[in-house]
């Protein structure tokens, strides 16, 4: 079976730290990380890459439309 | 401030399939961390597009509140209509255009309290609109005030000790009015969402999806229910899907199971429909049918 790889493109200045994305992704690619946005907001970002399919569960979840995923490759 | 992070720099960006339909200056939007107006949007984005309807024949309609709000984030043809009366004046838009597509886009206490009236008839006449109502039992926008759909025991700025009022069961109503198609999901539910959307527009008549949504800067603060993704997991942990289920029996009890799906579906004449038959058949040849 063909794997994919995805990735996701985070607007940080409009994200507010809601977890959604963490919480819903499916391969659990996502943590909040140690980094604050200009308004305070704990910002998510990729754990570990390989793990994201680029499925864009984050981007439908994500309430303040700050992240998004996407397929860039596929992996034999 | 921060750049743009990708993960792996070279890969041309792809956009977020909700930005083309976002009026992108107004953003980022004034609603709260963990409100799930927003996330609703991102299901109405792709129930759009999915549908295929024309873009340019399409109008959005919101009354006042948190949830009004979307008309003004949406890059279409939008209206933000005084409190209660999105539903009146989509009846009009539809009259004078019958070939737009168009969505009524509000919150609980908007389309139910100061709006219920306009709700149960257009319903009853089967006016070809679809009705989206982000149902976050309470007053979002005034400051947490009890709504017609606040569950007993829930407490709101003017109930402190929780309401003893029966609140609305939204599909009942919609059912028993007329309504043609009748969904609830919860924001947890996104990909539902976005096929419970996209159904609604496309079939005629006057259809309804309820989307209960966190509202955790009133109702959950209030109810001390955590923030927005302590009230996402209750949804995913607490609710049942049950598709056909009778609309009777789908109240809202204060933090119990929520029984979500699609409700109901079936044909009734349209308004117009009606219309057109009725003065044919009293008028005969003289009656031109009206088309817009
Ligand atoms: C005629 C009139 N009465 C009262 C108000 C005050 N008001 C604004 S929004 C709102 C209720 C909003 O509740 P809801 O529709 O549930 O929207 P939410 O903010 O929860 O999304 C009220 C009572 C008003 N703007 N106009
Ligand atoms: S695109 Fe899918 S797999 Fe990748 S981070 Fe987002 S939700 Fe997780
Ligand atoms: S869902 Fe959006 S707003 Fe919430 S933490 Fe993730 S990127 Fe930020
Ligand atoms: S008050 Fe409630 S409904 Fe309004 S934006 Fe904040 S969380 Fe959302
Ligand atoms: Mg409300």
């Amino acid at each position: 079976m063909k794997k994919v790889q995805g990735t996701v493109v985070i607007k940080a200045d409009s994200c507010k730290g809601c977890a959604f994305c963490v919480e819903f992704c499916p391969t659990g690619a996502l943590h909040l990380s140690d980094s604050y946005n200009a308004k305070g907001y704990r910002i998510p970002e990729l754990i570990d890459e390989t793990k994201c399919t680029g499925c864009g569960l984050c981007g439908l979840f994500c309430p303040d439309f700050a992240i998004h995923g996407f397929i860039i490759k596929k992996v034999a | 401030m921060h750049e743009q992070q990708t993960a792996t720099a070279e890969v041309p960006e792809v956009k977020n399939p909700v930005e083309s339909l976002l009026r992108m200056d107004r953003m980022p939007h004034i609603w709260c961390p963990g409100c799930g107006i927003g996330t609703t949007v991102n299901c109405f984005a792709r129930a759009l597009e999915q549908s295929k309807v024309d873009l340019d024949k399409t109008a959005i309609v919101s009354g006042i509140g948190c949830t009004g709000r979307v008309a003004g984030y949406l890059n279409l043809d939008s209206f933000h209509t005084t409190h209660g009366r999105a539903i009146p004046f989509a009846t009009g838009l539809k009259l004078a255009n019958p070939d737009l597509k168009i969505v009524v886009y509000s919150g609980d206490g908007d389309l139910f309290a100061i709006g219920g009236n306009h709700f149960i008839h257009a319903a009853r006449r089967n006016v070809d609109m679809t009705v989206i109502c982000v149902n976050n039992l309470i007053y979002g926008m005034t400051g947490g005030q009890v709504a017609p759909t606040t569950p007993v025991t829930a407490k709101g700025t003017t109930y402190p000790y929780g309401s003893y009022d029966p609140p609305f069961n939204l599909p009942f109503l919609a059912d028993s009015s007329g309504a043609v198609y009748v969904a609830r999901w919860t924001v947890y539910h996104v990909h539902h969402v976005t096929k419970a959307i996209k159904e609604a527009i496309l079939h005629r008549g006057f259809s309804f999806v309820e989307i209960i949504s966190p509202c955790p800067t009133l109702y959950s603060r209030r109810n001390r229910l955590g923030d927005g993704l302590d009230q996402m997991k209750f949804y995913q942990e607490n609710s049942e899907i049950r598709h056909g289920a009778n609309t009777k029996d789908v109240d809202i009890d204060f933090q119990k199971k929520i029984i979500v799906g699609k409700f109901v579906e079936r044909e009734r004449k349209t308004y117009r429909q009606l219309m057109n038959e009725h003065l044919t058949s009293v008028f005969g040849e003289q009656y031109t049918k009206y088309e817009g």
